[in-house]
């Protein structure tokens, strides 16, 4: 059963994961083509309605839609009425009005994706929703984690930074545990909370290393948000759980591989060489969050009924 | 409700009438047999299999349709996706479409489309195991292998040993009131 939207990781169940992440290899083979374009979503329209600021994802989607064929509308928050006080549903009911067929929504208050999509017909996807979910992030991150190794269970995934705020690390260590990959967090105390009894969590980075992880996974230091300070400094963060060129040495040697959301800050997750790492991941992740959202939009159905 | 069945000697029959048509037009030239799946890809690979014992240039590929479809709106959910795998250049190319049952013509217009997009063949024929008939479509096959005279609602399945583990096809006819 296809759903209307796609909110959060939570509300996939194995088989439906297995069926995004099989369907999207169909999908990245197109972009070998000359063409990459297919007529699957025409005269569909996608509307873009990011009330935090992207450009990874948003280029995402936008290029994924586009090559669906779909008709893609950019609602430019900070010149819309949002900013002259307008509430979300009004503004929901005015796209309402619009007749889209899909709304991509990014915002810094958990859930809103969530109220949205009982506001309309669209089918809603959660494009990062505050501390709660990335779910499209998640699927391309196990999407790459299965190109290495198609059968992951049991593979160890460690994720590196300030998980408590991080939705990254919310949704991708929920659908890597559904694959039954193992995961831990490591970071500063106070920013690896107890989330579940089956996620193993670190504050030292030779302990974490001792576990023998198969994936470094490294988060993005929030710099945009700095007002409150969690870490003494970028430079201590670097010191502490960042890949230091000593550390690269190490992952090198034992053969690990290194994945990040993206994007990522030079000299404070990681260093300069690990980009030219041959085991980084990071552009692999950015092609295939294109063949992922691909395959979101089409497996969801607008106008379906809300499964709640 | 009214049944027939086609056996697997139907069925060979039908693949070697193919094959002898193919032969006869285009004798010892290269040619890339694309088969649409599902089960037009197993007429394919026997089609090649059989021309492949004369000394003759062939290419195979496999094309998927599911995303050129017309029908996406009436569909309660979108058909499940699979690799196409088309490993030689279309460009240029005299291809020969494959598919087990022509019908609406739907389709194959898909599959002109689908193609379309990996290059601009030289020629494009259309080989059949079964025409039904009852055309939504201005295409016409250029190689048939079994012609039915169904009615426009009846159901034609075709069983093939690769996909479902045997050849057979059922005619269910529609039930008369």
């Amino acid at each position: 059963m296809p759903h209307k939207d796609l909110l959060d990781i939570a509300s996939l169940d194995r088989s439906e994961i297995d069926h995004l992440l099989d369907q999207s290899v169909p999908f990245k083979e197109l972009f070998t083509r000359s063409v990459k374009k297919v007529p699957a979503l025409k005269g569909k329209s996608v509307l873009m309605l990011f009330y935090e600021a992207s450009t990874r994802t948003h280029s995402s989607f936008e290029v994924a839609a586009k090559r669906l064929s779909a008709d893609v509308i950019n609602f430019d928050v900070a010149r819309s009425s949002i900013t002259k006080g307008e509430s979300v549903r009004e503004t929901v009911e005015t796209l309402q009005a619009m007749r889209t067929d899909f709304i991509i929504v990014r915002h810094s208050r958990s859930g809103l994706p969530g109220q949205i999509a009982k506001l309309t017909r669209a089918s809603v996807i959660n494009a990062g929703d505050g501390a709660h979910a990335h779910p499209t992030q998640a699927l391309l991150d196990a999407f790459t984690i299965k190109e290495i190794f198609p059968d992951p269970a049991g593979k160890k995934v460690l994720i590196v930074g300030d998980i408590l705020h991080s939705r990254v690390a919310r949704s991708t260590s929920l659908i890597l545990q559904k694959l039954g990959v193992e995961v831990a967090h490591l970071g500063p105390g106070s920013l690896v909370p107890r989330l579940c009894q089956d996620i193993r969590r670190f504050t030292d980075y030779t302990a974490a290393m001792a576990w023998a992880p198969d994936f470094v996974y490294l988060l993005r230091v929030q710099m945009e948000r700095q007002d409150v300070q969690y870490f003494p400094s970028l430079r201590e963060y670097h010191r502490l759980y960042g890949v230091t060129e000593a550390r690269l040495a190490e992952i090198r040697d034992r053969g690990l591989y290194i994945m990040h959301p993206g994007p990522v800050n030079r000299g404070v997750e990681l260093c300069d060489a690990v980009m030219d790492y041959e085991r980084t991941l990071i552009n692999d992740q950015v092609e295939n969050g294109i063949a992922v959202r691909m395959a979101v939009l089409y497996w969801l159905k607008p106008g379906a009924t809300h499964e709640d | 409700m009214h049944q027939r069945t086609l056996t697997a000697e139907d069925i060979a029959a039908g693949v070697e009438r193919l094959v002898l048509a193919i032969r006869k037009k285009s004798q010892g030239k290269a040619l890339a047999l694309i088969g649409i799946r599902s089960r037009g890809d197993e007429v394919a690979q026997r089609l090649l299999n059989m021309l492949s014992e004369e000394d003759r240039d062939l290419s195979f590929g496999v094309l998927d349709i599911s995303l050129y479809r017309d029908d996406f709106a009436h569909l309660h959910e979108n058909p499940a996706l699979q690799e196409s795998d088309i490993p030689f250049t279309v460009e240029g190319a005299h291809i020969i479409l494959v598919d087990d049952v022509l019908f609406t013509g739907r389709t194959i217009r898909a599959a002109l489309d689908a193609l379309s997009d990996y290059g601009r063949p030289a020629k494009v024929e259309l080989a059949v195991l079964i025409d039904r008939g009852h055309r939504e479509m201005p295409i016409q096959p250029d190689y048939v292998g079994i012609t039915l005279d169904t009615h426009r609602l009846d159901h034609v399945w075709v069983s093939l040993e690769g996909t479902d583990g045997l050849d057979q096809v059922q005619i269910v006819e529609k039930e008369m009131p």
